[in-house]
């Protein structure tokens, strides 16, 4: 079964943010990346750019509507996430506590829609 | 009477009832479903009693027994939550006992404390073990699904569904509430401790490990410990678990730096452990100790105590430790003993015999199990294994949960 972990920042953490490889909390972010690879439930993720890059579309009788910034108008913001395969929920949880991002910001837990229905989407 | 003199009242009584209801829910509850077995109609019925106390207790004053108080007004609304929930003709016997009941005087004094059988009803072998520590938590103590899901890192949804189904299976799989045979006491007793401590945190690790979800289960844990002990006052496992957790609760203090940082037990200052807590651990462990029967939780204790010793000594005894993990891991072989086991061989007799200890253990099981790779980076360390004991960091990084952990091992894996 495949869960998504949504990873939910809030200002200061985007603001924390570096590229510098040896910043301890990118550190913190590659062992447990390292660990789920290694327990091999890891399928795919990924971080995204902070949310003032974000632009939203709209299409409304018939017109573009573009807006700039995320969609939700919310202090916390998707960060990024991470596809896992588990047997359960539970062990699902146990691993987005152990997410860096789950003690400061919060990190929701989704199962992927079964495989049938998403491929009724997909084709 | 002036608004604010209500209000004092009002809160005042407010607290009565909160300590009442923690004081006397599990007798309660006992009591009202040791004939039922209906556990969700005994505390459906008490829930109702406390509302009704929140009501006439400010207006009439909180009376002279409180707990008696609640017993009979639980009793009342027991007899229309059973007729609601379940089909009359079945229960007849069940409704003919509460009607009994409920017309003894209001104000007995006492009543028959069935909580024993309760305990032992919650971690019965017929129940998940995984439920065990829940229901107990539930039903002894009275905390409500969503806390016990927070602790245990389940949807608060999906653990009351579980605590349902549990309470269904107590009610209609034939469950006894009993002391169980003296045959079967040893075992039965054993699934009682196991789930009190569990709710004491399994993962307080002396080496590694401190699990935040754990500590604020760990009052409630010797709370219960405390309970069981006052029902079952010979029995030597009992107070090998409490002295146990009293000596681990003795360094709360001391776990943690005055920035937040987690402090190792080997860098706390023992200035710092609660002295009154570990000698009531002592005693306990010494009386245990002198009826003779050895048991995995006086074994924990003894570790742990001589962990305390250095209080006075200044030093740690590791060979005492090591050989009391041996003796340990014989009677009780889980990975968290093993882990432990190894930790304190390599302190006693030197890195490299605490990994061979480490290296025996099937790589599956420790794949996810954080304390492992902690101790087994800290070993790799001690023997200059540079990029081993990084790539271990880095595991038992990935794998920690609580932050001042995830920073204390990024400092040491440099």
């Amino acid at each position: 079964m495949q869960f998504a972990l949504m990873i939910y920042h809030t200002p200061e953490e985007f603001a924390k943010r570096t590229n510098d490889y040896n910043d301890p909390q990118l550190g913190a972010w590659r062992a447990y990346y390292k660990a789920l690879v290694e327990a091999g439930v890891y399928v795919s993720g990924d971080a995204l750019e902070v949310p003032e890059t974000g632009t939203t579309v709209r299409l409304r009788e018939g017109k573009r509507r573009v807006q700039d910034g995320p969609y939700a108008d919310t202090k916390e913001q998707l960060a990024g996430f991470i596809i896992l395969e588990l047997p359960s929920v539970d062990t699902a949880l146990e691993w987005a506590a152990r997410c860096p991002g789950a003690s400061l910001g919060a990190v929701e837990v989704r199962p992927l829609a079964p495989e049938a229905k998403r491929r009724g989407f997909t084709g | 009477m002036n608004g604010s003199n209500q209000e004092d009242i009002q809160s005042a009584v407010g607290r009565t009832i909160e300590r009442v209801a923690r004081e006397s829910y599990g007798r309660l509850v006992a009591y009202l479903s040791v004939h039922t077995h209906d556990l969700a109609s005994a505390e459906d019925a008490l829930s109702e009693a406390l509302v009704a106390a929140l009501k006439t207790w400010p207006r009439d004053g909180v009376p002279q027994n409180p707990e008696a108080w609640l017993l009979t007004a639980a009793r009342h609304s027991h007899i229309d939550v059973i007729r609601h929930h379940q089909v009359v003709l079945e229960r007849e016997p069940t409704l003919e006992f509460l009607r009994e009941s409920s017309t003894e005087p209001a104000v007995s004094d006492t009543f028959q404390d069935e909580r024993l059988k309760l305990l032992f009803v919650c971690a019965h072998p017929a129940i998940d073990t995984a439920m065990h520590t829940p229901l107990m938590l539930q039903m002894v103590l009275g905390l409500d699904a969503a806390r016990i899901a927070q602790a245990f890192l389940i949807a608060p949804k999906t653990m009351g569904q579980r605590l349902f189904r549990a309470k269904t299976k107590i009610r209609c799989g034939g469950i006894q509430f009993e002391i169980p045979q003296e045959r079967d006491l040893p075992e039965r007793l054993q699934a009682v401790l196991e789930a009190i401590y569990a709710a004491f945190g399994i993962g307080w690790d002396d080496m590694v490990g401190a699990d935040q979800r754990a500590r604020d289960l760990a009052e409630e844990a010797i709370w219960l410990a405390r309970v069981l002990l006052q029902l079952m006052p010979g029995e030597a496992e009992v107070q090998g678990l409490l002295a146990l957790m009293l000596h681990c609760e003795a360094r709360r203090p001391a776990r943690r730096g005055p920035d937040g940082r987690y402090v190792p037990l080997s860098a706390q200052d023992p200035k710092q452990w609660s002295l009154p807590l570990i000698e009531e651990a002592e005693r306990h462990l010494a009386e245990a100790f002198k009826r003779g029967r050895s048991g995995r939780f006086q074994l924990e204790a003894a570790i742990q105590s001589v962990h305390a010793e250095r209080a006075r000594t200044g030093c740690t005894d590791w060979a005492a430790i090591a050989l009391f993990y041996e003796k340990l891991v014989r009677i009780s072989p889980a990975l968290g003993t093993r882990v432990g086991y190894a930790a304190a061989v390599a302190e006693a007799s030197g890195p490299e015999t605490g990994l061979s200890v480490l290296d025996a253990i099937e790589p599956e099981r420790v794949s996810n199990y954080q304390p492992y790779w902690a101790v087994r980076a800290h070993l790799l360390h001690l023997l200059g294994k540079g990029p081993e004991a990084r790539h271990a960091y880095d595991r038992a990084i990935g794998l920690a949960e609580e932050p001042a952990m995830r920073e204390f091992l990024i400092q040491k894996r440099g």
